[in-house]
């Protein structure tokens, strides 16, 4: 009993010291190597593009939903809906709109990433790619790895647009709130820190997916089984991280001041 | 000349070689045979270095390359050509993509020159006019070829060649044979064949080396290996069931033993 808690403890810390040993690679890599640009823009378009509507449409739910219980909260607490802009606005920009895109492309990309990526490995393509001359980290990780810190956040900016919008239209065509009072209560409290914090939590949260589901592409084992493995691992890992350090990213912004 | 010293490696408990010496010297043909699962392409994949043993070494031209790190590794492996097991083609890239691989890596030929080599590596091995294919479309012994015409784009001086001719029509067999001759011949590289077919590897080695129990247990040239007295060669390149080797079957976690 002790003995397999005590190894599972060792696996982890081991898989752990790994994964940012596979970051460090990666970083490096992606700094001091001419890039190849195809290969990256095809998994920008992959990455980025490609996740648009899945995005779009979980963020103007969010923010449409948001608006209602907003309303609806400040009207048994004020006896009229106020504050809903500042609401939305804060929440989407600030939370949802990085952990909600985040936890998007994980299951999308991630998932992804991890089944390629695996594939590659248990069918040797990965040992292939050394025999002939090339380094699996960049001529894998690295391109991935770049769309991907680029990619979220641009997405996350783009779910807070359209999460805002959403409350936008519940507020004015179904709370009946002034289309201006909706703007102001945004423009008039939101700072650019705000902005700065959901979109360096964003930055994390990318390197989150990419090492998680990178690492365990390259460790899968077990033919197809193993693949598929890789794939929930990946996913289930870093929506799990994603929420735990998204708590301790927030903490520690607030105590630098940034939002 | 590759030189391999008291090498061991197991996979957590089950140990697949235990102290194999083995020369391999400069222009000649090294078959390895051996029974299915002994050990064959765990050893070559050692001495490309895609696998670490835990004790033992391994000498490339005098470099020690089980203690190299990644970067000094990589430059000796520009030497080598694999045709692994499985093919392992790249099934993102065209066929034609996939054999110029190593050759946009590791040589600075022009695209023109590259397209001039994969087609004559194409019709080496009697696949012309298929570089716009993607490996999905090939059949099993197709892919076969294609991975040996990647192995062999780049030159390099040593082949390593996995079942080259597993999978593959008997005609098409002795064509690859021919191939591995005519390389070893007008090139002068050296090759290091696995396989379970006789056949083949009477007609194309110089030397044959039986692995069995984790152990080089015999060396010595077609005639030889032929003649030999030592049961467990005799045996297995006569293929009876009857004599010292046992087949070890696994079936549902217990081991039976075949006669
Ligand atoms: N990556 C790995 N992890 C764990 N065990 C492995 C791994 N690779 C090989 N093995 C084990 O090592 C042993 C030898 O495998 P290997 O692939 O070298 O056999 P082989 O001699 O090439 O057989 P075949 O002729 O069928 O290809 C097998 O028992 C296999 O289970
Ligand atoms: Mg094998």
């Amino acid at each position: 009993m002790i003995t397999t808690i005590g190894k599972k403890f060792i696996k982890t810390s081991d898989d752990i010291g790994n994964a940012f040993l596979l970051l460090v690679k990666t970083v490096r890599s992606s700094f001091s190597e001419k890039q190849d640009r195809k290969n990256i823009i095809n998994q920008m378009i992959q990455i980025g593009i490609m996740s648009v509507p899945v995005t779009a449409l979980t963020s103007v739910f969010t923010g449409m939903v948001l608006a209602l219980q907003t309303a609806y909260s400040t009207r048994n607490i004020f006896n009229e809906p106020i504050y809903i802009g500042s609401v939305v606005g804060f929440s989407m920009v600030k939370e949802l709109g990085p952990v909600l895109t985040a936890v998007v492309v994980a299951g999308r990309v991630g998932a992804a990433i991890a089944a390629e990526l695996g594939t590659m490995k248990v069918t040797e393509q990965i040992d292939a790619l050394y025999t002939l001359g090339t380094n699996p980290i960049k001529y894998l990780a690295v391109p991935r790895f770049i769309s991907i810190v680029v990619m979220l956040p641009i997405l996350t900016v783009f779910a807070d647009i359209i999460g805002i919008i959403g409350g936008f239209f519940v507020s004015v065509y179904k709370l009946g709130i002034a289309a201006t009072v909706y703007k102001n209560d945004i423009l008039d409290y939101m700072r650019v820190e705000d902005l700065c914090h959901g979109l360096i939590k964003s930055v994390f949260f990318a390197l989150i997916i990419v090492t998680v589901a990178c690492y365990k592409g390259f460790n899968c084992e077990g033919g197809a089984e193993g693949v598929g493995r890789a794939t929930t691992q990946t996913v289930v890992i870093s929506m799990v991280m994603i929420l735990v350090s998204d708590y301790f990213l927030t903490a520690l912004l607030v105590l630098f001041g940034v939002g | 000349m590759i030189k391999i010293v008291d090498l061991h490696k197991s996979f957590g408990e089950n140990s697949v070689l235990s102290g194999v010496n083995l020369e391999i010297k400069d222009r000649e043909t090294l078959t390895i045979i051996g029974g299915s699962g002994c050990g064959k392409s765990v050893l070559i994949k050692h001495i490309v270095g895609l696998l670490k043993p835990e004790s033992g070494n391994i000498f490339i031209d005098e470099t020690e390359i089980t203690g190299l790190n990644e970067k000094l590794l990589s430059e000796v492996q520009k030497n080598f050509g694999f045709l692994f097991q499985g093919a392992a083609l790249f099934d993102s890239l065209t066929v034609g993509d996939n054999v110029a691989f190593g050759l946009r890596n590791l040589t600075d030929k022009s695209e023109d020159e590259i397209s001039k080599k994969v087609k004559k590596c194409l019709s080496m091995i009697g696949l012309e006019g298929i570089e716009q294919m993607k490996p999905s479309e090939l059949s099993g012994g197709m892919k076969k070829r294609v991975a040996l015409a990647r192995a062999i784009a780049t030159d390099p001086k040593y082949i390593f060649y996995d079942e080259p001719t597993t999978g593959i029509d008997p005609i098409m067999a002795d064509v690859i044979n021919d191939l591995i001759i005519h390389l070893q011949k007008s090139l002068d590289i050296t090759s290091i064949v696995v396989t379970h077919d006789m056949t083949s590897a009477y007609k194309i080695s110089n030397r044959i080396a039986m692995l069995y129990d984790g152990k080089i247990i015999g060396t010595g040239t077609p005639d030889e290996i032929k003649k030999t007295e030592n049961p467990y060669i005799k045996q297995f390149t006569t293929g009876s069931s009857v004599g010292p080797i046992k087949m070890k079957v696994k079936a549902h976690g217990t081991d039976t033993e075949s006669r």
